[in-house]
């Protein structure tokens, strides 16, 4: 598994006709197993970017390939996971957590071991039973996790999966999202807005600017993962490294803004 | 234990409604002193005296409107969410839909009395009309209202169309349906009396008429009572099926 974003832009077309860039000449390479967290000013079209890894979406321009091959559509061995979760209320946290297995056609009881095992990786195994209303936020986010799991994918995409969490929880799922792709070597993609997450979740950074979205910055981080690493110098440089490399991306957007508005008096 | 009690509770409230409206009827009756409104105490006997040879009558008044309300909803719920789904088809059949909604489809009786006849197949066929507006304008908004984003996660795990219907439109519009069907049976029951009423010599709307026009008032009234009966058990029973198909929301 390897994904390559190439020259990826994309246009909407606005209800007044005019055209909004939403994402220019990107690209990105993820190798498999990696862990890649991009970061950028909110709004700028990084969840853009994970959609059209995803398949969902398709660029304007540019080429989207999977080991090799020119993606499509939606792959099996590929989850999104969403910022609000995409549960579905109507299905117990069993049936939700075995809904892409079931949609895949996996047999009844290759889908039950399956999901039973991935529910127990993310410690809810004793909740099948329930509604996903019925769990806390912290679980909920758990419980969209298991899902991707049970479909044994090797290419996790998460939407700023933990921004609707508070801090305690975050960190306790940070941790789950680490020991989970140290256990399962799958590739993860993760958009986030916090500089924290992105460095203790990223083994490369990769910094958008504002919309339109294009790479400002790239950072290797090659002491994540390490035991203690939340603690250790090595995490705080790069934090301050990504902060900074945040800070110019703003700081020229706000510049360019200023000569735009310069121009316009 | 828990569960008994609150059958007993539910039971409790049925009773205190129950009396509540004959305490309403008893109050009113005793107020106005007219031979066309009978004390419920002079109505009840009255009741189970004419109960056996209202059966029939009620049967088929029954099976007119659950037929019609199945009709409706067959026909109603796959074309409501259709619309809801497909801006295409909406832009196409959203203004017809705009214009026969508010519709009285009631004055169209005579219409279907011309087309099929005097017995019961008119009286289903204005229900069901009726009914099939309502089902598609609520399911309609329902599929437009649904929340995107679970339609997104259900096609990011390489859902077809077919999967986003089955995991996502159809459960997440159940609740809906049920609440126009509830908020139907009412209206259905309305277009039900008023059609036994004008034409036929079955159901319950003709024996009504029928006891009025022989000014027997107490019979008139037992034929009342059926009507409610209807409407209530009607009423019941998409509540338990609603109850049973979204356990989720509770």
């Amino acid at each position: 598994m390897n994904l390559s974003l190439q020259h990826i832009s994309v246009c909407y077309d606005n209800a007044d006709g005019t055209q909004l860039e939403a994402v220019r000449d990107v690209s990105l390479e993820v190798e498999g197993g990696q862990a890649v967290a991009l970061i950028g000013p909110s709004g700028c079209g990084k969840s853009t970017l994970l959609r059209i890894a995803c398949g969902l979406l398709t660029p304007t321009s540019g080429s989207v390939r999977i080991g090799g091959e020119e993606l499509a559509g939606p792959r099996s061995a590929t989850a999104l996971i969403l910022q609000d979760f995409g549960l579905l209320p109507w299905k117990t946290v069993y049936k939700n957590a075995e809904l892409g297995l079931r949609i895949r056609g996996v047999s009844k009881d290759e889908c039950k071991k399956r999901t039973m095992h991935a529910l127990s990786q993310v410690g809810l195994a004793d909740m099948a039973n329930r509604y996903p209303k019925e769990l806390s936020g912290g679980m909920q986010q758990r419980l969209a996790l298991a899902r991707a799991l049970a479909l044994d994918v090797d290419l996790l995409l998460m939407d700023e999966p933990l921004s609707a969490l508070d801090a305690l929880l975050r960190e306790s799922l940070q941790e789950t999202l680490l020991k989970l792709w140290h256990e399962n070597r799958h590739a993860h993609v993760l958009v986030t807005h916090s500089i924290e997450e992105a460095v203790y979740l990223g083994q490369r950074i990769v910094v958008f600017s504002p919309r339109p979205a294009s790479v400002a910055a790239v950072i290797d981080n090659p002491h994540m993962g390490e035991e203690g690493f939340r603690t250790s110098q090595a995490y705080f440089e790069c934090c301050t490294e990504v902060r900074e490399a945040l800070n110019r991306v703003v700081a020229t957007d706000a510049r360019s803004e200023a000569s735009q508005e310069g121009r316009l008096a | 234990m828990k569960n008994s009690r609150m059958i007993l509770k539910r039971i409790g409230c049925y009773v205190f409604a129950i009396a509540f409206v004959l305490a309403g009827w008893h109050i009113t009756a005793v107020l106005l002193k007219t031979p066309a409104l009978p004390t419920p105490a002079e109505t009840i006997p009255v009741f189970t005296q004419y109960a056996i040879s209202m059966w029939p009558d009620f049967l088929i008044s029954l099976e007119r409107v659950v037929l019609a309300l199945v009709i409706a909803a067959v026909l109603g719920v796959p074309c409501g969410l259709a619309l809801g789904r497909s801006p295409r088809l909406d832009a196409l059949f959203g203004p017809v839909l705009y214009i026969m909604y508010p519709l009285p489809k009631i004055v169209l009786l005579p219409i279907l009395l011309v087309l099929l006849g005097l017995g019961g197949a008119p009286k289903i066929a204005l229900i069901a009309l009726t009914i099939f507006f309502q089902i598609v304008v609520v399911m309609r908004d329902a599929a437009k209202s649904l929340p995107e984003q679970t339609i997104e996660s259900v096609r990011s795990l390489g859902g077809s169309r077919w999967d986003v219907w089955r995991h996502v439109i159809i459960p997440a519009s159940t609740p809906d349906l049920f609440t126009t069907l509830r908020v139907s049976s009412g209206i259905a029951i309305a277009i039900l009396f008023f059609a036994e009423a004008i034409v036929g010599s079955t159901g319950l709307g003709h024996f009504i008429m029928e006891s009025w026009s022989m000014v027997n008032y107490p019979r008139m009234f037992a034929g009342i009572i059926a009507f409610a009966l209807l409407g209530v058990i009607l009423y019941a029973i998409f509540d338990i099926v609603e109850r049973r198909l979204t356990r989720w929301k509770r």
